[in-house]
């Protein structure tokens, strides 16, 4: 069993908290928007789509250079958040976060949108029919028979946000310590002579993160896929 | 009491509908695409109509012109859909909890024991409705409703998902349903047997629109509806068991116009009071009295109407004794043996047309007894 460096150890640690919580931050937003997407008609849903899903399409550098412009220290969104709240995102691990949601939020999005679609509205009809109110019926009925694609999405931009690179070091750049993920600790590994043994050791890790992360998805999946009961 | 006053346009059709129940069970028979569906989700909320007033038990549930329309869950109807519509995610008795748990306890009525005794699903309570057969998830779902504490029960076409053995399964509970529990129901069906076995009221519905409405046996009776609303006119008259033949498994019944002989009834004492339902298309006629026929049951009568003739069918009524019987006959013989209003004929029904279809449980007043939608 190869041991790992110091630094080697706060890039891992330091990936898996941004990826916690990149994900744990997105999760009711994401719901949010993806019942909206799902259910409401408004003016406007078109644009909200794109916004949402355009970080799947544009190249990772230039999402990185937006945030940068919106969120750093003197950008619109960055400068009020900081004066108000005391919230940095420029140059720090928040800043990776902030990346590693956009990134992963169309993914989370995707596949709580096709959960919502497969839930049978006729079960939410007759949920109301028994005296529940619209919130009680999406959180007894709703929201259980969501849960598979829920977990999925969970997942995938979890995985998605262990791998962030280009917005990330785009956004806030490359410090080892504070913004060194994973993916950055590889690049920079494989820059400097004699880091392939490294580079190899962080690989392994990202892919058996990975694996595992995709292995608990599907397990999850098949255990609540039955629960739920599949209708013979 | 529920009065319906309703007009709203669906696609092509426009329905217009008024009719009030009260008590007992009031079927919207019609082909499908009548709006029958239409109208029971406005009763319950499903869809928002273009003008109406509803009122249950004198309450306002929508009223257009007053901007009324309380939310479906604030409504306390309970619905029973087609396809039982169980939440899978839940088992059995906490689908049967669901509605409990909204009600609040003082207009709850009934328990779960009762309701569950009734339906006969004790055996099923543990289990998740994905392992249920067609018919246990609606004798859950209609648990479900009826833990609701509903003011009104809707059923829409609750058996037509169901194979014939099912819908044998489920009838005898639908009539303790409607005999023991003071609960109106709104019984959307587009089957004869159906309607004949359990309404009490029958509301005929044809494209949008009204085309009759009364007592069942009265609109059974009418000879003008079966060309457009493919209701198969029949008698449905109430009987009384006089006596069982054992060793040739037959049951006599007492009709108001003679006696009856039909295939053994299982289990039921004398005296009982049963509804049959005598299909037009099984009754023949005979202008002498007949003899040498293997047919068991002749009555006594007289022709008391003919009804329209276009084509190589009609119907007929006949009154005997006191009871209208309707005979289904070809125009050829109608002026072969020269009926008209008058004619004094033998009717001749073959006992063997008797089947499950056509004999039921007579409908009863729900008594003291029973469960009751007084808060307990």
């Amino acid at each position: 069993m190869p041991t790992l460096t110091p630094e080697e150890m706060t890039a891992v640690r330091l990936s898996l908290r941004v990826a916690l919580w990149a994900t744990v931050a997105s999760l009711a937003p994401g719901l949010l928007i993806a019942m909206l997407l799902s259910r409401a008609k408004f003016w406007g849903r078109s644009i909200l789509n794109g916004i949402v899903f355009l970080p799947l399409v544009l190249p990772p550098v230039v999402t990185g250079f937006i945030l940068l412009l919106l969120f750093g220290r003197r950008g619109p969104i960055g400068a009020f958040l900081a004066d108000t709240f005391g919230i940095v995102f420029a140059f720090r691990w928040t800043g990776a976060a902030l990346a590693s949601a956009v990134m992963g939020f169309p993914l989370l999005v995707r596949a709580m949108q096709l959960s919502i679609d497969a839930v049978d509205r006729g079960l939410e009809d007759a949920a109301s029919t028994l005296g529940a109110h619209p919130v009680w019926v999406f959180l007894t009925v709703t929201l259980p028979l969501m849960l598979p694609g829920i977990i999925a999405g969970t997942i995938l931009s979890f995985a998605r946000a262990m791998g962030e690179f280009g917005a990330t070091i785009t956004f806030v750049s490359n410090i080892p310590g504070e913004t060194q993920t994973l993916p950055s600790a590889i690049y920079t590994f494989t820059q400097i002579p004699g880091g392939e043994p490294a580079a190899f050791r962080l690989t392994a890790i990202a892919v058996a993160v990975s694996m595992f992360a995709l292995l608990v998805s599907e397990a999850i999946g098949r255990v609540v896929g039955r629960r739920i009961g599949v209708e013979a | 009491m529920i009065t319906v006053d309703v007009q709203h346009r669906l696609g092509s059709i426009e329905l217009e509908a008024q009719f009030v129940s009260d008590g007992g069970v009031t079927a919207l028979f019609g082909r499908s695409g009548a709006g029958k569906t239409s109208l029971v989700n406005i009763i319950c909320g499903l869809i928002r109509p273009d003008r109406a007033h509803i009122s249950l038990d004198g309450d306002i549930l929508v009223d257009t012109k007053q901007r009324i329309f309380v939310p479906k869950h604030r409504r306390r109807i309970g619905y029973i859909f087609q396809e039982g519509r169980l939440f899978p995610h839940l088992t059995v008795r906490q689908n049967l909890l669901y509605g409990w748990w909204f009600t609040p306890a003082a207009k709850r009525f009934g328990d779960v024991d009762q309701v569950v005794e009734l339906l006969g699903i004790g055996h099923l309570l543990g289990r998740r409705p994905g392992l249920l057969s067609g018919g246990e998830k609606q004798r859950v779902a209609i648990g479900r409703a009826l833990l609701a504490s509903p003011k009104l029960l809707l059923m829409d076409e609750p058996l037509a998902s169901l194979d014939d053995a099912r819908k044998d399964e489920i009838l005898p509970y639908l009539e303790r349903l409607r005999d023991e529990i003071r609960v109106p129901i709104i019984y959307v069906s587009h089957s004869v047997p159906e309607v004949t076995r359990l309404a009490t009221t029958i509301v005929v519905m044809v494209n949008g629109r009204i085309a009759a409405a009364g007592p069942t046996s009265e609109v059974m009776a009418r000879l003008d509806l079966t060309p457009f609303a493919d209701l198969e006119a029949g008698a449905v008259l109430e009987a009384e068991i006089l006596s069982h033949d054992e060793s040739f498994g037959l049951t006599t019944l007492r009709l108001g116009g003679g006696e009856l002989r039909v295939p053994r009834l299982d289990e039921r004492q004398l005296g009982t009071k049963v509804r049959v339902h005598i299909r037009a298309r099984d009754v023949m006629i005979s202008t002498r009295a007949p003899e040498g026929l293997s047919a068991l049951n002749v009555l006594r009568g007289v022709v008391a109407e003919l009804g329209p003739c276009d084509g190589p069918i009609l119907d007929l009524r006949l009154d005997c004794g006191g009871e209208a019987i309707l005979a289904r006959l070809t125009r050829r013989s109608v002026e072969t043996l020269g009926l008209a209003e008058g004619t004094p004929v033998y009717a001749v029904i073959k006992t063997v047309g008797f089947d499950r279809q056509t004999l039921g449980a007579a409908y009863r007043r729900p008594n003291a007894a029973d469960i009751t939608t007084v808060p307990i």
